[in-house]
């Protein structure tokens, strides 16, 4: 079982495990792999504790609903399997920098807390507006061959390859990897 | 033989399906974190094209996951559950998400497994915004679904039918085509 300690295994290996996953979340729980609704469902929970229940009413969430459902518990489970493969392979620990960001940005943590916030912004409103993301879009819609899923993730890829070159080239001055 | 949701496996009921949405997530994020994709550097990396790991993971699990949720569809024991999308919804969504994605380098699963490895930029920058950012999508989205979401609508239509075709006429190509690609990628030391 030595390979479970590993920190990295090859991205083939794991693209196939997850399609193996997915085949199971079909067959036992008739539901695809996806995560962003449960940000908007936690979203509509926190506002709830300081508005009310007259949070519930409004369009989005009425349709959404805001409970705590299958996908959700998925999302509490991707932070609990990912911290425990990184903490049986070493590969735990504390971070505030990412180093690329470090390499080109420097190492001042406020400054990558708020440009990380301004991205999980446009991130959040952009996988609702796009209604999922690159586990709902990117993996289990594309592999059901669903036209929206399919546009939705080269969309993805195209805006995400444009800005992040745009970041690293333009504005962090021509850095070299 | 109706070849929808005529599924032989008796599904369990909702408390059960919590405790397994769980489970499907812990290996989905130990799945994740394996490959690399808890990290801002790979991810970056991919949308930089410096390093292709993220797409070799999720081409990957495309021709699996397809195969097999084609092949069991086609023994009646799953459906299909594909999402409606229009050009003003999968279009312009999917560039504000790229935008999005390429600022934060994590997206919404791999943030949480970000969280789980231990890096506080997805924690207290990352998953705060999308918070917020998902907030103001529900405050906007009377407004936005007027003027937006319903352009260009094409609905819940796969590829195959939308030309009409045997959905196997699709499946095998694409399947092939990705692997090739993937090949492709090796060949060329990426």
């Amino acid at each position: 079982m030595n390979f479970l300690l590993e920190a990295r295994w090859s991205p083939y290996v794991v693209g196939i495990a997850i399609g193996v996953l997915s085949w199971l979340s079909f067959l036992i729980s008739r539901k695809p792999i996806a995560c962003s609704t449960s940000f908007a469902r936690t979203s509509g929970m926190i506002e709830r504790i300081f508005r009310g229940e007259k949070v519930e009413a409004k369009a989005y969430y009425r349709e959404i609903g805001i409970s705590i459902d299958w996908q959700w518990m998925l999302v509490i489970g991707i932070i609990i399997g990912a911290a425990v493969s990184a903490l049986i392979s070493g590969d735990f620990h504390w971070q505030w920098v990412p180093h690329l960001w470090a390499a080109a940005f420097g190492t001042d943590a406020v400054t990558r807390v708020i440009v990380a916030l301004l991205g999980g912004i446009l991130l959040g409103f952009g996988a609702r507006w796009a209604g999922g993301c690159t586990s709902g879009h990117g993996i289990s819609g594309t592999l059901q061959l669903a036209l929206s899923s399919w546009i939705a993730a080269i969309s993805f890829f195209a805006g995400g390859i444009v800005t992040a070159h745009l970041i690293f080239q333009v504005l962090a001055g021509g850095g070299k990897p | 033989m109706n070849s929808e949701g005529n599924n032989t496996f008796r599904s369990p009921g909702p408390g059960t399906q919590k405790i397994l949405g769980l489970v499907f997530g812990i290996l989905f994020g130990f799945l994740l974190h394996k490959g690399g994709a808890t990290k801002y550097d790979v991810i970056l990396g991919q949308l930089l094209l410096r390093d292709h790991t993220v797409i070799k993971i999720m081409l990957s699990a495309v021709v699996t996951g397809m195969l097999g949720i084609y092949l069991m569809r086609s023994l009646g024991w799953v459906r299909l559950y594909p999402k409606s999308g229009s050009l003003g919804k999968s279009l312009f969504g999917g560039l504000v998400f790229g935008v999005g994605f390429a600022v934060l380098g994590y997206c919404p699963g791999t943030i949480s497994g970000a969280i789980g490895n231990g890096y506080l930029d997805a924690l207290a920058g990352g998953l705060i915004g999308i918070l917020i950012g998902t907030g103001l999508f529900a405050a906007l989205y009377p407004g936005m679904k007027k003027a937006v979401l319903k352009k260009g609508d094409f609905g819940d239509v796969t590829l195959p039918e939308l030309l009409k075709i045997n959905p196997w006429f699709i499946v095998i190509p694409l399947a092939i085509a990705i692997t090739g690609f993937l090949f492709w990628l090796e060949k060329q030391g990426w």
